[in-house]
């Protein structure tokens, strides 16, 4: 079993959402969460309301699309919280909204929704996998979609970034065999978000998961990690994990 | 000797002098598996670098810069001052910094300063400084506005993606830990195929060089390090089967030769000629001008002639030196 307490956690898109809920929820369990969004506003609320709970968190304001950003988080995040025993690549970006056509999306578009969703996970993990072997432990949870699998009218470049991360899972998984440090997608559901709100802004929420369900759905993944392959991609879910 | 005056991308194509018993030998890092035996042990320094150099003015507007060295606590660092320029001049051809006394207040931005608290004896450029905020703000700071420490001879400016080993952790050193740099991850997967264990310490390695001839007199300065309990256990038990601790980088060998009974600690520990080694049988080091400490280092593995007979075959096969140079393995003569 994959104990929480005392390890230092590092969530990109910590401050909303789903983000917001693992926070709460991993800090509650006794970890030391490093969030990092670009928005200052609500992620320092976020780390309030830890600290009011009792929990360690400690605020990164950064851009995981920028390259430049990247060690700065890591450095101040291991600095700060211990050297990084899980990282959480949860940030994502679905694009301009409304969600557009392939054939309409602007190139440069594509390119930022990449710089979020795919390549800043690849620095983030370049950063901090190898410290992670080095100390023959770690854990990196790719938070996917079923957009990366599904093929939706709209979703076009969202879907591509998601289907390349949970394949860079893969890949990982493979090359890192054998060290300890293990990688895994998760489909964490529809969500109840500001992100799922702006994509789909006629979806009623009483259909979607809440986050908050979906953060104890992600923790039981963490808790059982050890037992799952690496490179697995998971859908949460309340009836247990599902893969595929 | 020649520098490399840039990051190498091709990792695997650095050179490597191998000192063993047979002799000399010019290889590449990507056959170090040949040198070494399973068994073998292989420890790095995983700290990973801080971008320690901040530019600020002093109250009369004076510019200089700072280059930390040492985290004394939560808001204090031991500093080194730099006066105006840049790293295009060599650090001893920077003109003088003004001279600061304790109280004295540098401005790095509107919100993020520093107060002289002391003095060191040895120089007035040798400083200890407490930054208006700690914690996370401070590193905040750092981070924000401090840029790696920089070296007269690259070709152009580092980043900080450039001055990272691929298995940094904590970020504890100034200067990156450099005998490193050619570690990649394929080099490293392959080495363990071949049986060599690798094992980590962290170690705040310090500034090299500062262009004060007081200060770099007295180099290395007071380094922290922590030994993982694992790491230590390593060691003992590859001595005591016969294998060979072997060190990436002087600052592992310092860490491991100041082991007494604390895995964690503050070292002050010179190494040079006349030493006896105590857990370290081999290093891979980068290749080091005569004045530097890091060369006094290697006179406690080799004699003088040896270093000598090295000299000359780095300069005879144009071997690049500094940073981001060739490499040598060494074993330590018996």
């Amino acid at each position: 079993m994959f104990d929480t307490r005392d390890k230092s956690i590092l969530i990109t898109g910590g401050s909303r959402g789903l983000g917001r809920a693992l926070a709460l929820k991993l800090s509650a369990e006794g970890a030391r969460v490093v969030l990092v969004a670009r928005e200052t506003l609500s992620l320092d609320r976020t780390i309030a309301e830890i600290r009011r709970a009792g929990g360690s968190a400690f605020a990164i304001a950064a851009d995981v699309g920028d390259k430049e950003a990247i060690y700065p988080i890591v450095g101040q995040a291991a600095a700060l919280a211990g050297p990084i025993d899980v990282l959480i690549n949860n940030a994502s970006s679905l694009g301009p909204v409304p969600l557009r056509l392939l054939a309409d999306t602007d190139c440069e578009d594509f390119e930022r929704v990449l710089a979020v969703n795919t390549i800043g996970p690849f620095r983030l993990i370049k950063a901090v996998a190898g410290s992670m072997a080095l100390r023959q432990s770690g854990l990196v949870v790719n938070i996917s979609s079923d957009a990366a699998v599904e093929a939706y009218s709209g979703w076009g470049v969202y879907s591509a970034s998601k289907a390349a991360l949970d394949h860079l899972t893969r890949i990982a998984a493979v090359e890192f065999a054998g060290t300890g440090v293990r990688f895994l997608s998760v489909d964490p559901g529809e969500l109840d978000t500001q992100m799922h709100a702006d994509a789909m802004p006629d979806a009623d929420p009483a259909t979607l998961k809440r986050p908050e369900m979906a953060a104890e759905e992600i923790f039981s993944i963490i808790r059982s990690a050890d037992e799952i392959e690496s490179g697995a991609r998971l859908i949460a879910s309340e009836r247990g994990v599902l893969r595929c | 000797m020649l520098a490399a005056r840039e990051p190498r991308n091709d990792e695997l194509a650095v050179r490597l002098l191998v000192l063993d018993e047979l002799g000399l030998h010019d290889s590449a890092i990507e056959l170090l598996h040949e040198y070494l035996r399973p068994g073998d042990l292989l420890v790095v320094n995983d700290a990973a670098t801080i971008p320690a150099s901040l530019h600020g003015r002093d109250r009369s507007g004076n510019p200089l810069e700072v280059r930390l060295t040492l985290q004394l606590d939560e808001r204090t660092w031991r500093a080194v001052l730099f006066g105006a320029g840049d790293w295009r001049i060599a650090t001893e051809e920077r003109p003088r910094p003004p001279r600061l006394r304790a109280g004295d207040e540098i401005s790095f931005s509107e919100d993020f300063k520093a107060s002289v608290v002391r003095e060191s004896g040895l120089s007035g450029r040798l400083l200890d400084l407490e930054f208006n905020v700690g914690g996370a703000q401070l590193w905040r700071g750092i981070y924000a506005l401090g840029r790696p420490v920089q070296y007269s001879y690259m070709k152009s400016e580092l980043d900080l993606w450039s001055v990272q080993n691929v298995y940094g952790g904590r970020p504890w050193a100034v200067e990156m830990p450099s005998a490193g740099h050619a570690f990649n991850w394929r080099l490293l997967l392959s080495l363990r195929e071949h049986g060599v264990q690798i094992a980590s310490l962290t170690h705040g390695a310090g500034l090299s060089s500062t262009g004060d001839p007081e200060i770099d007199r007295d180099l290395p300065m007071a380094e922290r390090f922590e030994i993982p309990a694992a790491t230590m256990q390593a060691v003992e038990e590859t001595r005591a089967r016969g294998g060979r601790v072997i060190a990436v980088g002087t600052s592992v060998v310092r860490a491991l030769e100041s082991y007494g009974n604390e895995l964690v600690g503050l070292t002050e520990l010179k190494i040079g000629a006349g030493y006896r080694l105590k857990k370290v049988d081999g290093l891979i080091t980068g290749t080091h001008e005569v004045s530097e400490s890091h060369y006094q280092l290697l006179r406690a593995f080799v004699s003088d002639s040896t270093l000598a007979r090295i000299s000359a075959f780095v300069e005879g096969h144009n071997y690049l030196t500094h940073e981001f140079g060739d490499l040598c393995l060494i074993s330590a003569e018996c």
